[in-house]
């Protein structure tokens, strides 16, 4: 094996090589969680299906029969799961990576290894939930009668990548802030909240007229919105939307991404 | 030859604040941006640099197996982290030629939840094995560790002494050109670490296997290493044959100490004031003859009336780090078993005969009291240490580090209330 020198400072840059050669790490620490996961509750699998379906189920009482928000024909439970398929993984994904530094802290105090695997395998293990959640959203097509767009199944793979994109960047930035101050995992539920009501989740896009450029800001609006209004037939597809939604993930990657590079070599001494 | 590993200026700093208290919160350093202090003050005061460790130079040899040694806060881990790449130097350089595996703490990684198997497996991934080498490894490691019949039972369900086994059987298996270890041989029972040494004795002689081994335990490393460096306060200060390096660090701790003082917190209900060692002549000395009687005072305080407090002595084998021998005052005063009134008190151990053999040996008083839902325990820091030379008489029961078991030994005491 070659000689390799250990030096004060690093070449930025994402060392794919090094991250190459750790990949039984990642495999063994996305095994484990999991693992953890559908072993340490007793429902085991039902939990990931549980959640958005509750969720749906509140949300189709409250703003589907009460608040009586319009949805152009579609069940108020099909429309808002579509949304809520995507924000859960969201939503759970960029807590979990947030939180994987401090989660790990012990493997980091004495271990090397390159730290952006944590948050990343931490995130693999919720698109096993979305796997499980999106069968329920057959089962909900299947029961309302609703006949899907082709073309909207196809954008799933995309949209997916999309998601994973954004909350990897804030998540990233998040898990490396949190090492310093451990008071961020106070703030996050609260952001991830807010983060709800600005994304058209339980509400379409159209309710918001002339404030409708603040869409192009949050990839996930981008992300809900597109999906659902090809996948439910509710519209043809919006590709300024699409391209901003592409756009704007990749720049919230490359910026989460380059906090985390600068700082990862120091978490060993701050956490 | 090339050296497998060469050290160049190795420096490392940390910063201290000293306003810091735990850990920052951001709520703080947004509240900061609002205060002038923030704005106007220089911050230079609160914070202070710390070499941890500075201008560091050494060369290993491929097959070398290199041990190091050092007080507390010498800087050991430190450089141990910055070779196993987890922190990095503030200046220097390292060359390494080979593949690294550092094991700086046994287990790492284990998750309680996981069974015996599975935590093989992560661990194992954790500590830079790949898959395939754990798989054909497998079997040995599972045989080594002794916990067979449990494989499929979560960790969580092992005793203490059990995950270590299985921690330590993983990481005996690791394969690396260069192995880092930090001080793992201090876990588990006696036995088990004989064995674990018995492991490190042989993987240490098999070819071409480069190792750095940091211990407290003298007898390891003067058994494992032919080459030893010493670190004090950041600086290599000796480095060479390891007996010789030992000698060495063995003469500058040597202290001369016979009485202590201490300022415990004051929460603390039960509190240690003072500590002292008298030879058989009743002057202070920590210096003492085999053979002959000595005698420990421990003055100590309660604040509050108290039930079945005691007070202990234990003596730590310093070249072992074994505990030979633990006693309390209890055992021989029966009569203040029940409560205590709050005051000043003296324990008076008498060693009227000596089992201890020639050596150095670490003192640790601790004092407590009974009932055990409200506990409450005040420990000495050990920093007073007692030399037993050879002197004219021997004592028929011979104590030191080679013994694996502490002995519970009730030796003659008293207790008296003198405020």
């Amino acid at each position: 094996m070659a000689e390799y020198v250990i030096k004060p400072k690093r070449p930025i840059g994402l060392h794919l090589k090094e991250i190459w050669r750790f990949r039984e790490l990642f495999l063994a620490l996305t095994v484990r969680d999991m693992k953890v996961r559908y072993k340490q509750t007793a429902i085991g699998v039902l939990w990931a299906v549980f959640q958005p379906f509750i969720l749906m189920v509140v949300f189709t009482i409250f703003f589907g029969r009460i608040a009586q928000i319009s949805t152009n024909g579609v069940p108020y439970p099909i429309f808002v799961y579509s949304g809520l398929l995507f924000w859960n993984y969201f939503s759970n994904a960029l807590s979990a990576a947030s939180g994987s530094m401090v989660a790990n802290q012990a493997i980091i105090q004495k271990i090397y290894f390159p730290r952006i695997i944590l948050p990343t395998a931490s995130v693999v293990v919720f698109l096993l939930d979305f796997i499980f959640s999106s069968i329920i959203f057959a089962g909900l097509l299947i029961y309302y009668h609703v006949t899907p767009n082709i073309t909207g199944l196809l954008l799933l793979v995309p949209m997916l990548l999309i998601t994973t994109l954004t909350l990897l960047g804030i998540g990233l930035f998040f898990s490396a802030v949190n090492v310093k101050y451990r008071d961020v995992r106070y703030v996050l539920p609260f952001f991830i909240q807010l983060l709800l009501f600005v994304t058209p989740v339980i509400y379409p896009a159209t309710i918001l007229g002339e404030y409708k450029w603040l869409l192009y800001l949050n990839p996930m609006s981008g992300v809900i919105d597109v999906f659902r209004s090809t996948f439910l037939s509710l519209g043809s597809i919006s590709w300024p939307l699409f391209g901003s939604s592409i756009l704007v993930s990749i720049i919230f990657f490359l910026v989460g991404l380059a906090y985390f590079q600068k700082t990862e070599r120091y978490f060993a001494d701050l956490i | 030859m090339d050296p497998i590993i060469r050290v160049e200026h190795l420096g490392k700093k940390y910063r201290i604040k000293h306003t810091q208290k735990g850990y920052v919160a951001l709520r703080d350093v947004v509240a900061n941006l609002f205060s002038w202090r923030y704005w106007f003050r220089s911050s230079k005061k609160e914070q202070e640099d710390f070499w941890a460790l500075q201008d560091v130079n050494f060369e290993v040899q491929k097959g070398e197996v290199l041990g190091i040694i050092g007080a507390n806060g010498a800087g050991k881990s430190t450089l141990l982290k910055i070779l196993s790449s987890i922190t990095p130097p503030t200046n220097g350089e390292v060359h390494m030629n080979g593949r690294v595996i550092s094991l700086l703490e046994v287990g790492t990684g284990f998750h309680p939840e996981l069974t015996g198997r599975e935590n093989i497996y992560l661990n194992g991934a954790i500590l830079g094995m790949t898959r395939k080498e754990i798989e054909q490894k497998f079997d040995a490691i599972v045989a080594f560790s002794g916990v067979e019949t449990f494989l499929d039972t979560p960790v969580k369900r092992f005793s203490s002494g059990m995950q270590v086994r299985l921690a330590f059987a993983v990481a005996a298996h690791l394969e690396p050109d260069i192995l880092i270890i930090d001080e793992v041989l201090a876990v588990g029972d006696a036995s088990f670490q004989k064995k674990c040494l018995g492991k490190m004795e042989e993987v240490t002689k098999q070819d071409g296997r480069t190792i750095l081994f940091v211990s407290h335990n003298m007898d390891a490393i003067a058994k494992l290493c032919q080459r030893s460096l010493l670190l004090d306060h950041g600086k290599v200060i000796a480095d060479g044959p390891t007996d010789d390096v030992i000698a060495r660090y063995l003469n500058n701790h040597e202290q001369t100490r016979a009485e202590v003082t201490l300022t415990p917190p004051e929460t603390l209900d039960i509190a240690i004031r003072s500590i002292a060692i008298k030879n058989d002549r009743g002057a202070l000395s920590n210096r003492l003859e085999t053979g002959k009687p000595f005698t420990i005072e421990i003055e100590y305080e309660l604040k509050k009336d108290a039930h079945e407090v005691y007070a202990g002595v234990a003596f730590i084998d310093l070249k072992t780090q074994i505990s030979v021998l633990d006693t309390l005052d209890i055992d021989q005063n029966k009569d203040h078993y029940p409560l205590r009134k709050k005051g000043m008190y003296r324990s008076l151990f008498t060693f009227q005969e000596n089992p201890f053999n020639h050596g150095r040996y670490k003192l640790f008083v601790h004092i407590g009291s009974f009932p055990a839902t409200q506990t409450t325990l005040h420990l000495s820091d050990g920093d007073l240490t007692i030399t037993f030379v050879s002197g004219e008489t021997f004592a028929t029961d011979v104590l030191d580090g080679t013994r694996n078991s502490t002995m519970l030994l009730n030796i003659p005491s008293e207790i008296i209330k003198i405020g």
